[in-house]
């Protein structure tokens, strides 16, 4: 199984350096948790992770390719779920219909109905997007990433809007999916009762900005 | 990779050189210009002194397709090698490349009163240059649009690069269309179809809109230079400000 | 393909059960010719004269005004940041998206273009060459308007902005459009003017789903 890495990245948002010199490595079945203040770049080095946007320095890439993720976009999009802050839920799409779509753009072989069952809105599979509350919509958004198997989860604020129960079902997901050799990468102000993880804390790259003068 | 700001003050140093000459060589042309085409050139035989109009009609033309072409250069460069200053360029070229076009418009319609009886006939060529105006004002709509000036710069670099296709359009469509507009009669194979005395104030004027050009260009794109500047001190008071926060309630983790 | 037509399906879905986007547009077309008899008066042969402007017109305006929610919708809701991180081809998804919007908006436009023409008296030798200018051009305007939609992303005043951008660029549809049903009303030869539209739509096919896909990227990365 691949790992996945990155050395180095430096990320320029709206006008100023948001991190620098920052790396981090990822064995198959490895957790990472970011935290860090408000604009700390907690968001934006996910969104690197998975691909959005270009560092301006250094470079994210899998051990079994020489390209970095952003030159060979489709090896790494399919390797890789993003959960980010909006939950993409059609509002006139039942909550299956919802999830089939992205599954079926990965694969035409997916688990619907189990991811469904996990997150415990099985109950709720036939009622359009329109009517869930915000945490069942963040459900059916995690319930995407477990439709079809993925290296890598990418999640941005995951446990927001969920009660204890969906968060420890989520807990449940994380751990399979780390044994079966997944990997994690997850923001989070909550605790996330994830076992073994490491930390990464942004705030220690915060950079005074040299060249704006 | 962090020359985003290191290359501006070397375009700042070179910019300063130029600045003078193309002033200079603008107050040159324009004085030799209109003098030749004002008192030293003949008036036509057939349309009198309104052929002067010409003098600044064609170099106007002309400078329209140019700018366009230089933005949509610019544009293509910032897109694929990333130069910031590719963007500044195409961004300060499309008010001036808008205002020629204008201008333009504005003495071929004060032409084309006593010469075709009519102020606008919608003529290929005619039609084709309104279209251009109005690909200049959305790539100026659009680069203003966002709060977020880097995504202004690509969404419109992309626009203008798309709008590109009107320019042979026009350059060629007095040739494609039998239309009112007479058709190229200085740039043409065989050579120039205009007698020495009419060209020598044309290729002055032309030569002024140029240096012009050059000079207003390099005066805003130091101008968005500088705002940028500000841009960034505004930011780093911020951050400034939240560092000093982070201090005075302890190291947070 | 089969992206394709997994993008395609849900959002003829979007469209059936949100329901109302092709029944606006399409009266929105149908007002906007049957204000020009109160603006230039009932005189039958003066409309008649200008029915195929003013139902080409007419049509480009509505299909314009349809094509802000393109990707707008989806770029609000987080889905568009998802569906570029799949392993899809962004030019594919954006040709469904495209292809579900001409089904929406410009073919309901086509089957209303008759009746209209009836109002304005258009004479019976131009129908055929205007269903089948509007079967040519529509697509293209679909296919244009999608390079606008997605450069407007996030845009203040993206509605206004949107017709800066696209109805320059609508112009050449407008004008091969309109000649073909000028010159089958003539009895002059319109094939050539068809052959033209069917050219712009080929090079908006080639060209547009490439444009409008860069222009989504650079939309999310900043």
């Amino acid at each position: 199984m691949p790992s996945f890495s990155g050395q180095g990245l430096g990320c320029f948002r709206g006008g100023r350096l948001v991190f620098a010199n920052l790396s981090f490595a990822l064995q198959p079945g490895n957790a990472l948790v970011l935290r860090g203040p408000n604009g700390s770049g907690k968001s934006t080095l996910l969104r690197l992770m998975a691909g959005l946007i270009q560092p301006l320095e250094g470079r994210i890439q899998w051990s079994d390719s020489d390209a970095g993720i952003t030159d060979d976009p489709d090896l790494h999009y399919g390797r890789t779920h993003y959960v980010g802050h909006a939950d993409a839920v059609k509002p006139v799409l039942t909550v299956t219909e919802n999830v089939a779509f992205w599954a079926r753009l990965r694969s035409p072989q997916s688990d619907v109905a189990g991811a469904i069952d996990k997150l415990g809105i099985a109950p709720l599979a036939d009622v359009p997007g329109q009517f869930l509350s915000a945490g069942q919509k963040r459900r059916v958004n995690l319930a995407r990433i477990l439709a079809v198997p993925a290296n890598l989860w990418l999640l941005d604020e995951p446990a927001t809007a969920l009660d204890v129960d969906a968060i420890a079902a989520l807990c449940d997901a994380i751990a399979e999916h780390r044994a079966a050799g997944g990997m994690v990468v997850a923001s989070t102000h909550q605790n996330l009762a994830l076992t073994d993880h490491a930390v990464l804390h942004l705030s220690d790259y915060i950079t005074e900005d040299p060249a704006l003068v | 990779m962090i020359h985003r700001f290191a290359n501006p003050t070397r375009f700042v140093r070179l910019a300063d050189v130029i600045q003078p000459w193309a002033a200079g060589m603008t107050f040159l042309f324009f004085v030799t210009g209109l003098y030749f085409g004002l008192f030293a050139s003949p008036a036509d035989y057939q349309q009198g002194e309104t052929v002067r109009i010409m003098y600044i009609h064609v170099p106007a033309a002309w400078m329209a397709l140019f700018c366009y072409t230089a933005m949509a250069a610019a544009c293509g460069t910032a897109l694929i090698w990333k130069h910031p200053l590719a963007d500044l360029a195409a961004r300060a070229t499309a008010p001036i490349g808008a205002c020629f076009t204008l201008l333009a418009l504005v003495t071929g319609s004060l032409w084309g009163q006593p010469m075709w009886g009519t102020w606008w006939v919608w003529d290929a060529r005619l039609t084709s240059v309104l279209i251009l105006f109005f690909l200049y004002l959305g790539y100026m709509a659009l680069n203003n649009a966002f709060d977020d000036a880097e995504r202004g710069f690509k969404a419109s670099a992309i626009l203008a690069l798309v709008g590109f296709v009107n320019v042979p359009i026009i350059k060629f469509s007095v040739d494609w269309w039998n239309t009112l507009h007479q058709p190229a009669s200085v740039l043409k194979a065989g050579g120039p179809a205009i007698h020495a005395s009419m060209l020598t104030p044309l290729i002055l004027m032309a030569l002024a809109f140029k240096a012009y050009y050059l000079w207003v260009l390099l005066i805003r794109m130091r101008g968005e230079i500088n705002a940028m500047k500000v841009r960034a001190l505004r930011m780093r008071q911020v951050q400034q400000a939240d560092m000093a926060d982070k201090v005075a309630a302890g190291k947070v983790g | 393909m089969s992206s394709f037509i997994t993008i395609l399906s849900r959002d003829l879905k979007l469209a059936y059960r949100q329901g109302m986007d092709s029944v606006m547009v399409v009266m929105f077309f149908v007002i906007a010719v049957v204000l020009f008899p109160f603006g230039v008066g009932p005189e039958a042969n003066i409309l008649a004269r200008i029915a195929a402007g003013v139902i080409w017109v007419a049509a480009l305006l509505a299909s314009m005004l349809s094509l802000e929610r393109l990707f707008d919708a989806d770029y609000e809701d987080g889905s568009l940041e998802i569906l570029i991180l799949q392993p899809i081809t962004l030019e594919i998804a954006v040709a469904a998206k495209v292809t579900a919007h001409w089904l929406t908006t410009g073919l309901p436009l086509i089957i209303a273009a008759p009746v209209l023409a009836i109002l304005l008296n258009l004479p019976a030798d131009g129908f055929a060459v205007l269903i089948s200018a509007l079967a040519l051009g529509t697509p293209s305007l679909s296919l244009i308007g999608a390079i606008g939609a997605a450069l407007i992303l996030g845009a203040r005043r993206g509605g206004v902005l949107l017709s800066l951008l696209v109805l320059p660029l609508y112009i050449p549809v407008l004008i091969f459009g309109v000649s073909a049903v000028d010159a089958g009303l003539g009895g002059f030869p319109f094939k050539s003017h068809l052959l033209a539209l069917g050219g712009l739509l080929l090079a908006t096919l080639a060209l547009c789903p490439w444009v409008s896909a860069s222009a989504l990227r650079q939309a999310l990365r900043s």
